[in-house]
């Protein structure tokens, strides 16, 4: 499978409200998704178009998934969003625009491009 | 034409007449020797006349694969209507049912659905009160 990234995951509208949902609760087969989707959000995918919202997601790291017995379950795993805070942090935007913060972007700038 | 029967696949036939009527609570309508395969049917005892479910075996080699990639993905086939899924869930936990989905209030209606432990997902269904169709 094609590795998505973070980004591309969490772009399209249908799948933050699928992380939402797995918040919401955790832990839930397909037909509970479809169902959450169907009647809180008013869409009506069809199972297979949630099913590859389930593995693009999947796919970057966002929903894990366990099989118990004869049923699979779907977890939220918010562990990858953890790159957006790292790479912009908020104290940057916190700090005042003094000599001491350019100082500091120039060296992270430095340090990406190296 | 009236609906009087409609069926379930059960892995065994025993097994399932146990759950229906120990744990759901239907009662035994109809149980005819087929040399073999019996013939065999509960309904709720709500409706002792009314629609009966037919307890048939799962022994054509089509309905394991196509159960089973329906209770993989959660997917029920059967919905019950109670008058509380929350009083439901709590009265069948407490006999050791397993649910896959804990009971979920979705717009007008509040849903949970458990493992009949003969091969299918089974929903119960109630329409929150005030509710429109």
């Amino acid at each position: 499978m094609k590795v998505v990234d973070i980004y591309r995951a969490i772009a399209d509208s249908t799948r933050r409200t699928i992380l939402d949902e797995l918040c919401e609760q955790n832990d839930q087969t397909l037909f509970e998704i479809c169902a959450r989707l169907t009647n809180n959000h008013g869409l009506g995918l069809s199972r297979q178009a949630v099913s590859q919202h389930l593995e693009t997601l999947e796919s970057a790291g966002l929903v894990k998934s366990r099989k118990e017995g004869r049923f699979k379950f779907h977890q939220i795993d918010s562990t990858p969003l953890d790159e957006i805070t790292a790479r912009w942090p908020a104290d940057a935007s916190r700090s005042s625009p003094d000599a001491s913060r350019t100082t500091k972007r120039a060296s992270t700038e430095t340090e990406e491009q190296s | 034409m009236k609906i009087n029967w409609t069926s379930i696949f059960v892995t065994d036939q025993q097994k399932a007449l146990d759950f229906y009527t120990d744990k759901l609570g239907f009662v035994l309508k109809h149980d005819i020797d087929m040399g073999g395969p019996r013939w065999l049917t509960v309904v709720s005892s709500e409706e002792p006349d009314g629609v009966e479910i037919v307890l048939e075996p799962n022994s054509h080699p089509a309905v394991v694969p196509f159960t089973e990639a329906l209770v993989a993905d959660g997917i029920p086939m059967n919905q019950f209507a109670v008058d509380d899924v929350e009083a439901e869930y709590e009265r069948l936990s407490s006999l050791g049912v397993t649910f896959t989905q804990e009971p979920t209030t979705m717009g007008p209606i509040t849903t949970a659905v458990l493992d009949d432990t003969v091969g299918n997902l089974i929903q119960l269904v109630h329409q929150d009160e005030g509710a429109q169709g």
